[in-house]
């Protein structure tokens, strides 16, 4: 099977496509919209990758790699290579965006029924799977580029499914700028490495960081470009606004690509990228992560919006992965990756299925006023809606890190690592202080959001009665998630649900970095593995903390949320209006651009050009009015009416010669000869 | 009476006589009469020169063309004459002047 894997994978990049270009044109005259063109691509994907996952076990290789590259660009000197990378990581990513694309898929053609664009929703999907696959297969910068921004357009799209709200056009543009901010970093970090390199594949520029070719200064500051780009994609502190917005989107959309695969593009490109990052980047890195993982936690305890709950959850999750690049287990970054894409995919089928459920309830009432992902107008959905309530509840257990469940051993792989880290470099004890920080904030949140929802009483008794469970398509993909949220299947062929030795750690080992002075892969592991134990131990004991203080909120009621947002003061309202990010920044960034680009237009409107540019007009027309005068009483009239004039005069007294009498002619004729004659005789 | 002179006094006679009826007369067949007096002297050059001048008969049938000529342009002239009389009820050629302007 050598180039089985090449193939393959290239058959998952384009089928894709294939499905979003028939979509996009002939969607809407076929059957049922096409959806079912759409699906079957996605479907054959799927089970390609699943084909290619089998491949790997067949394998069992950690170092399995088949790369393919061709030239795309030669200009002499100036060459770009493109090609493929299939290694277990790319293996691994694959699946995940074909699972989590499929569920979307067959959940999207309940969620989005009858909606107005419905055959162009499935096409941007497909631009959407195709563009992700591309990016988890580059095997250089450049390419990974190109699609990077392909996913940033497809996820501008899909935000903007429902761009007659307001809210949705300005949240997908809102999504498609901030990612540019990140993107320029992204650019100038690719430039940076090829100009002291001179090649964008990463095997290159791998084998150009340890021979030393570029100097460490340069390499922390391209590293940090490339990192700059992840920030904005894996949306990170401070770039994290527009990922809660982007929830303005279709829930599978949110989903698929705020959840589980688009936002895991950046830390998929820190993972591929860790071996250049030098220790100064990865400092950055890591409090980056950090400070991203807490910061987040601590606004999604206020959201009373299901799906921003999980919109900030998904921020501080995202942060954690990136700390823990930062701190060297990438690994881990790449298993929580893996094990968040599942379950956070899941909960928000969940709260899709949720507001489907309101919507469908809120329609039936005539009561268009109610908001329905607001949880305050949840609660006791439990019993109509068991299928996604359990489904949920295990995703739920799984991101809280509750032992025996998928998040419990790629968190406590996060968490390992940040403790060894700081017992490393003691100083940077704050980064383990975010972990557990974060850990037990998200057991929390993520518990008073499943309590709001389906326990207690309900806050509108009147439409309980219409709540009713989603239907098959929707209900299917939960239960699916749902059960990838157990620890087993993360750890196979092994049953310790306390360690995650498993297929995972034997397949994706850690590289040493190629950045000379850095630790190497056995002494991070070492202590990892030196700090699990301790790590575990916190872990569990702040995730069941938060869990009992949620259920001691809002099941027993024995303080209630009011007292407790009253006691916190600002605090709370600070949570609530999410740090006032967005305000600040409209002072601060927006407003300030928007003053000195009116100050630039002023100088540009009414300086430049009322006096600059219409005194250039003035002068010209002063001077042309001049020459026109010139002109007219000079040339015209002196000059060319002046011959015309002599001609006339002229031409009036010889005219008289002309009689038009032949007579007169003769006698002239004769007249010559008599002179040319006397002439003669002299 | 046989030198030269005698028949190129003759021919210039001739010839300013023809040219003093073209300019002076207004009758459109006068003015064709003195085209034939302008024609004839210059035949009668022709001839005296073929004569005095050690030539063969080269002026002699240069005279023939020249009469052929004239008959041809005396019929097409009468032609004329007897068209603008058709349209103007006149042969004054001082009338014929409807091209002019």
């Amino acid at each position: 099977m050598d180039n089985i894997f090449i193939k393959y994978s290239l058959i998952i990049l384009f089928l894709p496509l294939l499905a979003f270009l028939i979509q996009i044109f002939f969607g809407k005259n076929l059957p049922r919209q096409g959806d079912w063109v759409s699906i079957s691509a996605i479907v054959s994907t799927l089970v390609l990758s699943i084909t290619m996952f089998v491949g790997m076990f067949v394998e069992y290789d950690p170092n399995f790699s088949q790369e393919f590259s061709f030239t795309w660009l030669d200009m002499g000197a100036f060459k770009i290579d493109l090609g493929l990378l299939v290694d277990n990581i790319t293996i691994i990513m694959l699946l995940v965006v074909a699972l989590i694309s499929t569920c979307t898929h067959i959940f999207s053609t309940q969620y989005l029924k009858g909606d107005i664009r419905y055959s162009r929703y499935f096409a941007y999907l497909g631009l959407f799977t195709f563009s992700m696959n591309g990016i988890v297969l580059s095997n250089n910068l450049m390419s990974m580029y190109m699609f990077w921004e392909l996913v940033g357009v497809s996820s501008y799209l899909l935000i903007g499914h429902w761009f007659e709200k307001d809210s949705a056009a300005n949240a997908s543009k809102k999504a498609f700028l901030t990612n540019r901010v990140g993107d320029i970093g992204f650019f100038i970090g690719i430039m940076l490495i090829y100009t002291a390199i001179g090649s964008f594949a990463f095997s290159d520029i791998f084998e150009g960081v340890s021979s030393g070719v570029i100097k460490s200064t340069t390499l922390t500051i391209a590293g940090l470009g490339l990192f700059l780009g992840a920030m904005g994609k894996s949306s990170q502190f401070p770039l994290h606004i527009w990922l809660p917005d982007a929830m303005e989107g279709p829930t599978p959309v949110s989903a698929l690509m705020h959840a589980a695969t688009m936002v895991a593009a950046g830390v998929y490109l820190s993972v591929r990228i860790f071996p250049l990052l030098t220790p100064d980047a990865l400092l950055v890195v890591a409090y980056v992560g950090g400070i991203t993982a807490i910061f987040a936690a601590t606004i999604a305890i206020t959201q009373n919006d299901i799906k921003k709950v999980l919109a900030y959850s998904t921020v501080s999750q995202l942060g954690y992965m990136v700390m823990a690049v930062g701190t060297g287990v990438y690994t881990a970054a790449f298993f929580h990756l893996l094990t968040h894409a599942m379950f956070k995919a899941n909960l928000f089928y969940g709260s899709g299925s949720v507001i489907h459920a309101m919507h469908h309830a809120l329609h039936e009432k005539h009561d268009h006023e109610t908001d329905p992902q607001d949880m305050r107008n949840m609660g006791g959905f439990k019993t109509k809606m068991p299928i996604t309530h359990w489904s949920m509840l295990l995703s739920t257990f799984a991101i809280a890190g509750v032992p025996l469940f998928s998040g419990f051993l790629s968190k406590d792989a996060i968490l390992a690592g940040t403790l060894s880290f700081a017992q490393h470099h003691p100083q940077h004890i704050l980064l383990p202080i975010f972990g557990f920080g974060a850990a037990a904030i998200t057991a929390f949140y993520m518990f008073r959001m499943m309590f709001l929802t389906f326990y207690g009483d309900s806050c509108k008794p009147e439409i309980m009665s219409d709540i009713h469970e989603s239907p098959k398509e929707m209900t299917g993909p939960l239960v699916l998630l749902g059960s990838l949220s157990i620890f087993i299947w993360y750890t196979l062929p092994y049953f310790n649900p306390m360690s995650t030795h498993g297929w995972f750690t034997d397949l994706v080992t850690p590289q040493d970095s190629f950045v000379p002075g850095n630790l190497s892969a056995i002494e991070i592991e070492e202590g990892a593995h030196h700090a699990h134990y301790l790590a575990m131990y916190i872990s569990i004991a702040v995730a069941f903390s938060g869990i009992l203080l949620a259920y001691l909120m809002y099941i027993k009621k024995v303080f209630t949320a009011e007292n407790w947002a009253k006691k916190a003061g600002f605090l709370y309202y600070w949570s609530l209006n999410k740090y006032y990010f967005d305000e600040n920044y409209n002072r601060f960034l927006y407003q300030p651009t928007l003053r000195l680009a009116s100050k630039i237009a002023w100088v540009d409107w009414d300086l430049y050009d009322k006096y600059f540019i219409n005194g250039f007009g003035k002068i010209t027309n002063l001077a042309s009015h001049i020459t026109a005068k010139l002109d007219f009483h000079g040339i015209d009239q002196i000059l060319v009416d002046g011959n015309g004039k002599i001609v006339n005069i002229f031409g009036k007294s010889i005219k008289r010669v002309q009689t038009g009498k032949l007579q007169n002619y003769v006698l002239y004729v004769t007249a010559g000869v008599i002179i040319l004659m006397i002439i003669q005789s002299f | 009476m046989d030198q030269l002179n005698n028949y190129l006094f003759i021919a210039a006679a001739l010839f300013s006589l023809g040219v003093f009826g073209v300019m002076t007369r207004r009758n459109g067949i006068a003015v064709l009469m003195g085209v034939e007096l302008i024609l004839n002297a210059a035949n009668i050059n022709f001839v005296a020169f073929s004569r005095f001048g050690g030539m063969n008969f080269d002026g002699h049938i240069f005279g023939l063309f020249v009469i052929v000529l004239a008959a041809a342009e005396a019929a097409v002239a009468l032609a004329i004459v007897i068209n603008i009389y058709n349209n103007l009820n006149t042969i004054n050629v001082d009338d014929a002047s409807s091209l002019k302007n």
